[in-house]
């Protein structure tokens, strides 16, 4: 690993548009295109909505970890909660699923995670949390 | 948020500016629900040309308002689309029901 960083925040909404801010100063060291960092914020404000609304349900004292790792040109991002955990991950996987339709969410979230990054996995327990690791190559088409 | 409106008969332009992600749909929502309070409006233009970020939830706050219209024969438009927008909307499949200009 070349580099690397974590961050502890609670689980605050306002902290979706931090989250997607630090992870885009840390790919920044990667040169990325601006097509690329858009990708990163976008997934990245997926997963930190996602623990925020379902692992925690607006618990706002719960921790959300944010690491994100460099290897070369390859980035790897992952968001972990200790929130309720997910029991069905298939279920949460598809597309307009919603657990909570009741808050108009779209039921896209993993969906778009997964067309903006190469490669999503879920990890979780019920009652113990969810880490969402998400890879992504950066400058794939090399810019000089 | 910022929202700036403007209204011709049936028709309610409405230009967002600002970062539309679940911090602040809730807002975004309750501010076009407040507009859309005055059931002559049938048609919605949503100009997202100062939309800066997007994610799912605000696909979410769309569909939302798009049922809202189409309970009372109208329309929704969405407008002004980044490139990073308009790839959340073609994935989601959202341009089936809503029309874009």
């Amino acid at each position: 690993m070349d580099n690397w960083m974590e961050l502890t925040f609670p689980s605050l909404s306002v902290n979706e548009g931090f989250a997607r801010a630090a992870t885009a100063a840390f790919a920044a060291l990667l040169n990325p295109t601006i097509d690329e960092l858009s990708d990163l914020r976008t997934a990245v404000s997926e997963a930190v909505t996602n623990a925020i609304i379902h692992a925690y349900g607006n618990d706002r004292s719960a921790m959300i970890t944010l690491r994100c790792e460099a290897e070369g040109q390859r980035l790897k991002i992952v968001v972990k909660d200790t929130g309720c955990g997910i029991a069905d991950i298939e279920l949460a996987r598809r597309p307009f699923y919603t657990s909570k339709p009741e808050l108009e969410r779209s039921g896209m979230g993993f969906a778009v995670m997964e067309a903006f990054m190469d490669s999503v996995e879920i990890e979780s327990s019920p009652g113990e949390g969810t880490a969402v690791i998400m890879e992504k190559q950066i400058g794939s088409i090399s810019a000089s | 948020m910022e929202i700036n409106a403007s209204k011709r008969g049936p028709r309610l332009h409405v230009k967002l500016a600002g970062e539309l992600d679940h911090h602040s749909a809730e807002q975004t929502r309750n501010m076009l629900d407040t507009l859309l309070k005055d059931i002559t409006v049938r048609d919605l233009t949503l100009d997202l040309s100062g939309v800066s970020f997007m994610d799912s939830a605000g696909l979410g706050v769309i569909l939302g308002r798009y049922r809202i219209l189409s309970m009372r024969g109208g329309h929704l438009t969405v407008t002004g689309m980044s490139g990073a927008i308009d790839r959340i909307f073609r994935m989601s499949g959202i341009y089936a029901i809503v029309d874009r200009q």
